[in-house]
């Protein structure tokens, strides 16, 4: 069976969700070999292998961490080189997708970005895109080369797949262009104890309905309630009130949860592009004909201050 | 010393409108009113920011890859406050890809000379975010992208890239190209007199001979990927809407457990 590249997004070994899902869209189409660079390469072998990766390749070099993009676009094409596989699929960050285009580009390949579901077919594996802000569906493929693939989070169930994810040392020698961009200072992001955005099964969102920075507690304690991450409108995160990570929309992340609840938010299309492939929608806005009503599974019209804290109750209660 | 920054703009369908594909699946720009994608509008601030703040005689040129209309977009950059343009135009263009795009972007770039490139962090109707990147490898330089905040001094490029899981400050020397997001600074509205004087602003028109590329390498036949269906999303279903009348949490909560997510 043929080997399918898989990306490895990681931070210091510990995987990141989105990659586990693409390893169960890769054993769909070959069998998943795993690239993991940087700091902790090796330490993502055993969770890969439990989700199925048959090889592990890893490099460790300061460069990953130190220069931007290009030293990972290296490694990559040196993994296509030594392994010749039928695809590469790459988890769709801003920066995966980077990685991925520069490595298309290098090895002669069609590049798909923001698949959301990947099939094989006779031509090569099928991706399916939501464009337009998800107001079309479509199915594309890699018509020359080999298809390099980026998947969006939440795509595909994680799945168990026990096998063998033997770790073997990928040989990388760096291009010129490697050290092209400087890394002069990096501060990790902190952690708020709550799911990542687009990893989450659940996504409480504000907008400009919220009213100010102090009224987002009560989106937090409605996202706490239910485990469930916390995102913005980008009116809310242009007024100061949450930070730009959290913005949901064409400029911010593509969300995909279970659920997704908006409050004072009206629905507009750049918003929409970010979460309308979410599986249940549900929103709370004081206006009637607000447009995110016309994607509700459940919608109240009201005061989101009266229904957001009432709701946050009730769930308590109900969980005990 | 002068500095010679390319931006990059992208003529889009207005994404209010009623966005569709025509019968052979490329994205229709025909039926549907254009207009320079918002997320170059940033590019354009940038390049007139860091002309505002240089020392150096800076000479802005906007770049776009497109069919007659794109002109539009030009016009409305030159009325921001750019020097000239530049537009790419060829009927065997129809159907180009990013990677196609890149090529003929790039093949401009060097035609028209420069220090910098900025481009968007992404095109509001393709939204691949990775025309930068490609334009980074083709022309060899580094890509200092995404950023949210970019100054240029001395022939260096320095920025602030908000990634996924870190904040990280950039640095490269020029030639570099650079993208920005819509968090780099409100671009700037064309004042009348802006608007009165991009009329008299020259406005180049090359075609693919014009680049040395052959027709083969862009278009539905030179791209690399194929779209085989497109299918409008079915509308959702009509969901329940509920007036708060006290009992709109309580209400909420109950389909939400009929959901099992309680
Ligand atoms: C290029 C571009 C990119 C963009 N990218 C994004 C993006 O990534 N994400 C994004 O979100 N937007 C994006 N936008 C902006 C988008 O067009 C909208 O302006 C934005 O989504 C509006 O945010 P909002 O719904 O919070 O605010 P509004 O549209 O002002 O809506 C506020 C809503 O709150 C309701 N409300 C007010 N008070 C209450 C209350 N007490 N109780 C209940 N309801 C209340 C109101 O009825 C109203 O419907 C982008 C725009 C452009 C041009
Ligand atoms: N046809 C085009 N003409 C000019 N610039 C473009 C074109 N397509 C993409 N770009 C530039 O590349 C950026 C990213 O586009 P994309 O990779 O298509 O999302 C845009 O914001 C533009 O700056």
């Amino acid at each position: 069976m043929a080997e399918v590249l898989v990306y490895v997004d990681h931070v210091d070994g510990a995987v990141r969700k989105p990659t586990l899902e693409l390893l169960t869209l890769a054993r769909r189409v070959g069998e998943p070999v795993a690239v993991a660079l940087g700091n902790g390469a090796a330490d993502t072998a055993a969770t890969l292998a439990e989700h199925g990766a048959v090889k592990v390749l890893t490099h460790e070099a300061a460069e990953y961490a130190d220069y931007l993009v290009v030293p990972k676009v290296d490694a990559l094409q040196a993994a296509v080189e030594a392994v010749s596989p039928a695809a590469v699929l790459v988890p769709s960050s801003a920066e995966g997708k980077e990685i991925a285009a520069r490595l298309a580009l290098r090895i002669g390949s069609g590049i798909i970005t923001d698949a959301v579901d990947l099939e094989a077919g006779d031509e090569g594996p099928v991706a399916t895109q939501s464009v337009f802000a998800a107001s079309f569906t479509t199915k594309s493929r890699v018509s020359k080369g080999t298809p390099v693939i980026t998947v969006k989070p939440n795509s595909a169930a994680v799945e168990a797949a026990p096998a063998a994810g033997a770790v073997e040392a990928l040989a990388v020698t760096f291009s010129a262009a490697a050290t092209g961009t400087k890394v002069t200072a990096r501060t990790p992001r902190e952690s708020t104890g709550r799911p990542e955005l687009t990893e989450a099964a659940i996504v409480v969102s504000g907008g400009r309905g919220v009213n100010g920075a102090e009224n987002f507690a009560i989106i937090e304690a409605l996202a706490d309630s239910l485990g469930a991450a916390v995102g913005a409108s980008r009116a809310a995160v242009d007024a100061g009130w949450y930070p730009h990570t959290n913005q949901v929309g064409q400029t911010g992340k593509s969300v995909s949860p279970q659920l997704y609840i908006a409050s004072g938010i009206s629905g507009a299309i750049q918003h929409r592009a970010g979460m309308q492939t979410s599986k249940t929608i549900v929103a709370i806005n004081k206006d009637a004909e607000a447009p995110i009503f016309e994607l509700v599974d459940y919608g109240v019209v009201g005061d989101l201050f009266d229904v957001v804290p009432a709701l946050t109750e009730e769930i308590k209660t109900r969980k005990g | 010393m002068s500095l010679r920054i390319v931006v990059t703009v992208k003529y889009v369908p207005d994404a209010t409108g009623d966005r569709h594909f025509a019968d052979d699946l490329t994205v229709d720009r025909d039926d549907v009113d254009g207009l320079l994608s918002e997320l170059d509008e940033y590019a354009v601030e940038q390049a007139l920011q860091i002309s505002e703040n240089s020392d150096d005689d800076v000479e802005i040129t906007v770049l776009t890859v497109g069919p007659e209309d794109a002109k539009d977009a030009l016009r409305k950059a030159l009325s921001m406050g750019a020097d000239k343009a530049v537009h790419v135009e060829d009927d065997d263009l129809h159907g180009t890809d990013a990677l196609g795009t890149s090529l003929v972007l790039a093949k401009a770039i060097e035609k028209a000379g420069y220090d910098l490139v900025i481009s968007g962090m992404a095109s509001t109707d393709g939204t691949m975010g990775v025309v930068p990147a490609l334009l980074a490898e083709r022309l060899g330089v580094p890509q200092v992208t995404l950023l949210s905040e970019v100054s240029v001094e001395d022939g260096t490029v320095k920025g602030r890239r908000d990634g996924d899981s870190a904040t990280e400050q950039l640095e490269a020397s020029l030639p570099a190209v650079v993208s920005v997001t819509d968090q780099s600074g409100e671009a700037r509205y064309p004042s009348f007199k802006g608007i009165m004087a991009a009329k008299k602003k020259p406005v180049e028109s090359w075609d693919l001979s014009d680049l040395d590329i052959e027709a083969e390498e862009v278009g539905l036949e030179g791209a690399y990927t194929v779209v085989d269906a497109a299918t409008e999303r079915p509308a959702r279903t009509a969901g329940t809407i509920v007036k708060d009348e006290g009992e709109g949490g309580k209400q909420l909560a109950e389909f939400l457990a009929s959901q099992k997510f309680i």
